[in-house]
Formats: structure tokens, C-alpha cells, sequence
């Protein structure tokens, strides 16, 4: 982590659903929607496939924030994946507030494979949102 | 190991962006990268032509390409891969244009990040197994959802190629919305004439179940091997007794709207939905008929001379197994009563095309007279509105219904035909007419037949004197334009059906935020769906005219018959294992699993010199979908293609 504040971009790692998500940020450039380089995308078969610590393991490695984003509850292509993802994200959030990490950093969207325009405003605010939380201190990077 | 890596610049729409001779250097930088390069368009035959070579000569054994969406080519340079006698599993994607230089403009930026995402594809791919695809039997099937045009299309196509089809229409009738139809534009064809043949066909054709007055009530499975609950409502007919013969449903005195001619004539509770219905078999309206209501009448069992009457016939579910659903569910109509300016669909003299299309049919309820609804009288100065409720963000539908142009084009001629005296005046925002001979169609009924067309919306209709007022702005003239009208006809734009998405779930297929079906791809996958043996025809999908609907039933048709004619399916290896060392057996992972994919097993543990439970996974089964794995304590489950380990070095290297 550079210590120049000015210079530091927000660093967000996103996990998006291969059905839903991630069709759906490939639609955003079909669309030529234009929207910050932050995010990183990882590519999971289903939202339900993020296991809590892969979370931890971004937070505990410098990333500013975390985007798990999945289909529409009642969509999910493998019937109740996202029920799993949203459950665990609760639980994972309320440890974080437990922990004094702004919840900021850690959020959790439904982006359906036609919501391209959703997916860039997401992307838009996160980034925002994580610009505003500041640089998160906990990674050793 | 040797990873090589393929910088393609999809002519310019990468490397307008992205500086990939850059990011190919960068990539040299990589662990274990020993070749990177670039081309104008990786995925064309001399592009892999270029993979192969380079797999050859610099005895390559891992692939990196940095191209488009993995949805796109990934089975592309698969097989590219297995044609170079790698493994096709040792490949990964790099999505550099959807999510990189297609949504960047500054090129530093762009590049910065392409190259980010190839790193992680790098790092990914590192860890990929080698795999093998696993094989399933088919069953040899097809289910077609929805009896209109485009299912019984759908239906003989895949007949000429003797496969089983089942057609699940839930009216009483196979027809759909085409069998509402007068006339069809652009060549005037009568739409019975052209449908009726081929409802016969498909109900005597030996491949051909059809299973009227039935609803989808469950779907579960995948590809080859879909297994579908069907509700067969109670008809209270017994089909293998009743001729059709009409007895019945002369006699019966409950007497309620027809929802065929959309309120314009009154039908028996125990009815067809029109003459030609197929199968023949009337129904009886559960919610209309006084013997089931309050057990008085009985009078279509006395009557009929078959026996075919049975007051306590209930619904059955039966369950039949499928390869592929074809999904042709049609359309309904944009419910105007949202619209003040044309009197919230109070007026009995404003209608919508479909009633109009129904009174200019010569077996429709006012036998081809075109009337005022209210009176009766005929209707001889007749203003049609378009764009009603489509193209209009604020109350309808922001999507163009790319129909209504044309069928009030044909509107407007079976008005003069009908009505020799009459004139028609069509209200438009554009004349939408793209397709064959459509535009000379519109031209004609407006030189030849005299339709006055005004550019411009109306902003109020009102009844005075016995005569709608009509009210609206002629912007092309810039004048006011007050119109004494008998009838007003409204293009009422084309919408999902009220219960699509419910639909979609069921068959696990995303819809848009219209209710309509999404296609995989819409250019190169139209008529497929992300979920592998479901496919769309038809106006589920979007809005569609007769052709074009015909047009995806059959490219549907030839989808399904693709997979049907394999001897086994190809199934990906992207599944759930687990290492039985670690697993404590705990079972977690089998409650977690929505599809029923994983058993226990009894091991024999050397160490502990005891039995022991562990979890395992049945390859057939999984679908890939990793639920298990976050759920396991031990790490003991995993997933090919996306585990743990690549997911945990991807967050690290980033």
C-alpha cells in the first residue's frame, strides 16, 4: 500500500455468478457501458460457490472490497444457490460488524444476465462507496 | 510446465483499447509462461492455426487466450486444444473485451487491467486438471411447451425426424393466437386456412402426443434427462368417448363470456374455444357450470349419447421423461386500461386489434361484420392508434412490439374491404415495416385503399352524440386534428405472459426485465438458452410476426434434434470431488446439494484399522455448482475448474 492517499485507487474484488452475473457484466460490454477498472472479476459457478473465506483471504490480502454477485433469488440456474450465498453473507456480514470492518467493504447484489445497466451503476457506486471507506488497512500489502 | 498465452485483438475491438503487444510482453513476466503472442482474430482458423504451431514446436502444455467472453469461445479453443493432443481442460480464458476493453476508453487503464485479468487466467489455469468428459444416456424426447404456431411447428419438424414429441398446451384447443386471426399480412393468406391443416397434421401425426388442457407443474433434471410433472386439468370429458359431436354444449344454459372472442359473443360452460378446435373435445368451466357449482342441470350428461360426461373427473399429474423442451409459450396483450387518454378501457367502442381481427373473421361472433360493439351499428369512420403501451416507458413496455405497424396496416384494408364506405385514420409515431414485401403492404393500403395516415398522438377520446371524439396532433401538418370516429382500434403491443417467470424458474432459463426469455447468445444462440436443452421459439422470447415465429420454431426443432441424434451426451467434468482422506463424513455437503448429487460410502480407514463414512460424489449427477464445497469444514470437497486452490492464488496474486 502507497502511503499517498491521492494515489491510491480502490481495490474490489468481485465473485459473479457464471449464469446470471457475469452474463450480465459481459452484456454491459456488448452495450459499451463504461464503468471504472476496479473490479476484479472472478468468475464462480454460482454465488453459492464463495466460501467464506475466500472473503477473508481478500480482506486479510489488502483488497479495499468484496462483491459476491449472483441471480435474482427464485433465478438462481441451480435452483437455490443464491438462498445459500445470501444465508452465508449475513452471517459473514454480522462478523465483520463484530470485528469493527465497515460493512461497506463487503456486499452482496443480484445482477441478471439482462441487467447490463444495473451492473455498470453497481459497479459505479462501489467503487464510490469503497473511495469513501478508504484504503483498507488490515492487508499486509 | 508451459503456459503459452494468445493475445487476440478482435480487429479493433480489443486493440483499439488494450496495447496487447504490451500485455503479450507482460506476459513473459508471468511464473512459468514460456511463450506469449498476439493476432488479429484468435479464434479464426489461422488464429488457431497459430495455437497449434506453437503448441507443437514450443512443446506448450497450457493455454492462456485473452480474448472475449469464455461464453463465447471457450469450446472454440477447447477444442483447439484436443485437436493439439493437450488436454482441452488445460485452458483458460482471459475476458479482455466484455469486461475490459469494451467498457474502458482510456487506453493505460484499459491495458492495466487486461492485463490483471490474464494474470489471474495465468495463475488459474497453473492448476487446472487434465479431464474427461463423462457420457449420459439421452431420452429420445422432446416436451413442447405451448400449442400456438410455433409449438406445432416445432412439433412436426421434429416428427419428420421420428422422434417422440409431447405438446402441453393449457387452453382446450391446440391454435394459440394465431387461431384468433383473420387474415395475415402481408399476402392476406386466412390465417384458419393456413393453421387449421396443420393442427389436423400435428394431432394425427403417430410421434405426436398432445396433452390439451395441461399445465407444466414441475420440472426437474437436466439436459437428456428432464423429468416433467404435467397437471391434465379435469375436463370432466371423457376424451375416449366423446366424438365432439355438439350435444352437449347446444343444450347447456350457462352462459358466459367467450375469452376466444375476448368478451365480444357469450359460451357455454361446456365448450370448445372455437369450431375448429383440435382435439374436438369440449371442456366444462369448473367455475361456471351449475351441476358442479350447486349439483343442479346435469343436463349435458343426459344429453350426450356417448356416456362421455364425468361431473367427478379429477386433475392428474403425470410424469414423463425428456431430452429437450422446446419452450413456445407465446405471448398476451398490453392491457390498456392504464391509458386515461383513451378512457381506461371503459369504452365498449374502443377495442383492441384482437377484437377487431375477431369481428373481421367471417366465423367470428358478429360473422364478419365490422360493428360498434356498443350498438351494433356498422362502423364506417374507424381511427386505429398505434403504439399502445409499446414504446412507452412511462405506463407500457420500452420495447417496440414490431408488429402492430403491419397489423394495422392489414387493419385498415379489411375495414374498406368489409366496409366499402368507411375510411380509416391511423395515428403512428413511425411506420415500422422491415421485412419481405411489408413496406409495399403499408403503401398500398394507404394509396390503394385510402387510409389516412397522421403522424402524431392522440391525447384524449370521448364519447359525444353516440360518436368517440377523438382528439390528437398531426405533427407532420403541425394541426389539431378532431376526428368523429364509430371505432376506435388500438395496437396493443405484445407482452410476456402473465406467469413467465414462474415458467423460467421452473426450467432454470433467465427472462429480461419484461418477463420475456433470454437466448444464449442474440446473434450467434437465438433460439437456445443458457440451460443446456432448453430452447426458445417464438414470441416468448420477443415479439415476433407469424414468419419469424415459424422461422425459430423449426431452428428450435433442429437445436433439440441435434442432441437427440447422439447416441450419449457429452457431459462437462466440471463436478464436485471429494478427497476421501480428509472427509470426516459429516454429511454437510449432502444437505447443501439441491440436486441429490451426492451419497455416502463406507471406506475402509488403514490407519484407524475401522470402517468409516464418507461423502461421494455421483458424476452424472452434479451439475458443478459448488454449493458443497463452501460448506465443507474440512476442505474435503472440491471442484474441478474452480477450486479452491485457483480461487485462493487468484485472490492472492491480484
Amino acid at each position: 500500500m502507497t502511503g499517498d492517499r491521492s494515489e491510491w485507487e480502490p481495490k474490489i474484488v468481485g465473485f459473479l455468478c457464471n449464469w446470471c452475473s457475469y452474463a450480465g457484466a459481459d452484456l454491459a460490454g456488448q452495450s459499451r457501458l463504461e464503468y471504472p477498472p476496479n473490479v476484479k472479476i472472478i468468475r464462480v459457478p454460482c454465488s453459492g460457490r464463495v466460501n467464506p473465506l475466500f472473503v477473508l483471504k481478500c480482506l486479510s490480502s489488502g483488497v479495499d472490497g468484496v462483491l459476491i454477485s449472483g441471480c435474482h433469488t427464485g433465478d438462481c440456474h441451480y435452483s437455490e444457490g443464491n438462498f445459500h450465498a445470501r444465508r452465508r453473507f449475513t452471517i459473514l456480514r454480522k462478523l465483520f460488524e463484530y470485528l469493527g470492518i465497515d460493512p461497506k467493504r463487503f456486499q452482496m447484489a443480484w445482477v441478471s444476465a439482462s441487467e447490463a445497466d444495473k451492473w455498470a451503476k453497481l459497479v459505479k457506486g462501489l467503487v464510490e462507496e469503497i473511495r469513501q471507506a478508504g484504503p483498507n488497512k488490515l492487508g499486509h500489502r | 510446465m508451459k503456459i503459452g498465452v494468445f493475445v487476440c485483438h478482435c480487429g479493433t475491438n480489443i486493440a483499439a483499447t488494450v496495447d496487447v503487444e504490451k500485455a503479450a510482453k507482460a506476459a513473459l513476466n508471468l511464473a512459468k509462461v514460456k511463450f506469449s503472442t498476439t493476432y488479429k482474430y484468435m479464434c479464426s482458423s489461422p488464429g488457431q492455426a497459430l495455437i497449434k504451431d506453437a503448441i507443437k514446436e514450443k512443446g506448450l502444455d497450457r493455454i492462456v487466450v485473452c480474448a472475449c467472453s469464455p461464453s463465447l469461445h471457450e469450446k472454440t479453443f477447447r477444442e483447439c486444444l484436443k485437436e493439439s493432443g493437450i488436454n482441452p481442460y488445460l485452458l483458460e480464458i482471459a475476458n479482455i473485451r466484455e469486461h475490459c476493453s469494451w467498457v474502458h476508453r482510456d487506453r493505460e487503464t484499459a491495458t492495466r487491467k487486461a492485463i490483471e485479468i490474464m494474470k489471474l487466467a495465468v495463475t488459474k489455469v497453473t492448476h487446472n486438471r487434465p479431464l474427461e468428459k463423462t457420457h449420459m444416456p439421452i431420452e429420445k424426447r422432446v416436451l413442447v411447451i405451448g400449442g400456438g404456431i410455433s409449438g406445432i411447428q416445432s412439433a412436426i419438424d421434429i416428427s419428420f425426424a421420428k422422434f417422440p414429441v409431447v405438446i402441453v398446451e393449457r387452453e382446450a384447443s391446440i391454435g394459440g393466437r394465431m387461431a384468433r386471426f383473420d387474415k395475415t399480412f402481408p399476402t392476406l393468406d386466412c390465417a384458419a386456412c393456413i393453421l387449421t391443416p396443420k393442427m389436423v397434421t400435428v394431432a394425427q401425426n403417430k410421434y405426436v402426443t398432445l396433452h390439451t388442457y395441461a399445465e407444466i407443474e414441475e420440472v426437474t433434471g437436466h439436459v437428456g434427462d428432464f423429468k416433467v410433472k404435467i397437471r391434465k386439468k379435469a375436463r370432466f370429458v371423457d376424451t375416449s368417448k366423446c366424438t365432439g359431436c355438439g350435444a352437449c354444449w347446444n343444450k347447456c344454459p350457462a352462459k358466459v363470456a367467450s375469452e376466444f372472442d375476448l368478451g365480444l359473443c357469450k359460451r357455454t360452460a361446456i365448450y370448445t374455444p372455437f369450431p375448429q378446435a383440435v382435439p374436438n373435445i369440449p371442456v366444462i368451466d369448473r367455475e361456471n357450470c351449475l351441476y358442479l357449482k350447486s349439483k343442479k342441470c346435469g343436463l349435458c350428461q343426459k344429453v350426450c349419447p356417448f356416456g362421455a360426461i364425468n361431473y367427478q373427473m379429477q386433475d392428474e399429474i403425470i410424469e414423463e421423461k425428456f431430452g429437450a423442451i422446446i419452450v413456445a409459450t407465446g405471448f398476451t396483450q398490453f392491457d390498456h386500461s392504464v391509458y386515461g387518454e383513451y378512457g381506461y378501457g371503459k369504452y365498449r367502442d374502443v377495442i383492441t386489434g384482437l377484437h377487431f381481427e375477431r369481428m373481421a373473421n367471417s366465423s367470428g361472433p358478429t360473422g364478419g361484420k365490422i360493428i360498434r360493439p356498443s350498438d351494433g351499428k356498422v362502423a364506417r369512420d374507424v381511427v386505429f392508434i398505434q403504439c399502445v403501451g409499446s414504446r412507452d416507458e412511462q405506463k407500457g413496455v420500452s420495447y417496440c412490439s414490431r408488429l402492430c405497424c403491419m397489423y394495422t396496416a392489414k387493419h385498415a384494408l379489411l375495414l374498406k374491404e368489409h366496409n366499402p364506405d368507411s375510411q380509416a385514420y391511423v395515428f403512428y409515431i413511425d411506420i415500422r415495416a422491415a421485412g419481405k414485401n411489408y413496406e409495399e403492404f403499408v403503401k398500398k393500403v394507404q394509396n390503394e385503399y385510402g387510409a389516412v395516415y397522421l403522424r402524431g398522438r392522440v391525447s384524449r377520446i370521448f364519447e359525444k352524440g353516440g360518436k368517440l371524439i377523438v382528439r390528437g396532433a398531426d405533427t407532420l401538418s403541425g394541426a389539431q386534428i378532431e376526428i368523429k370516429a364509430d371505432l376506435v382500434v388500438l395496437a396493443v403491443g405484445l407482452i410476456a405472459q402473465n406467469d413467465a417467470a414462474k415458467l423460467a424458474q421452473m426450467l432454470h432459463i433467465p427472462y429480461d426485465q419484461n418477463n420475456l426469455f433470454t437466448e444464449a447468445h442474440p446473434k450467434l444462440a437465438p433460439v437456445e438458452t443458457i440451460t443446456s436443452g432448453v430452447f426458445l421459439t417464438g414470441a416468448c422470447q420477443s415479439p415476433k410476426d407469424i414468419p419469424d415465429t415459424v422461422a425459430t420454431a423449426s431452428a428450435a426443432s433442429v437445436k433439440a434434434l441435434g442432441l437427440l441424434v447422439q447416441d450419449q451426451l457429452e457431459k462437462e467434468p466440471l463436478v464436485a470431488r471429494v478427497d476421501k482422506n480428509l472427509c470426516s463424513g459429516c454429511q454437510a455437503c449432502i444437505k447443501a446439494c439441491s440436486f441429490n448429487a451426492i451419497e455416502t460410502k463406507e471406506v475402509e480407514d488403514r490407519a484407524l484399522k475401522r470402517k468409516r463414512t464418507v461423502a461421494e460424489v455421483i458424476e452424472g449427477v452434479c451439475s458443478g455448482c459448488g454449493n458443497c464445497t463452501a460448506v465443507c469444514r474440512m476442505s474435503a470437497i472440491d471442484l474441478e475448474g474452480f477450486s479452491n486452490r485457483q480461487i485462493m492464488e487468484e485472490i492472492e496474486v491480484l
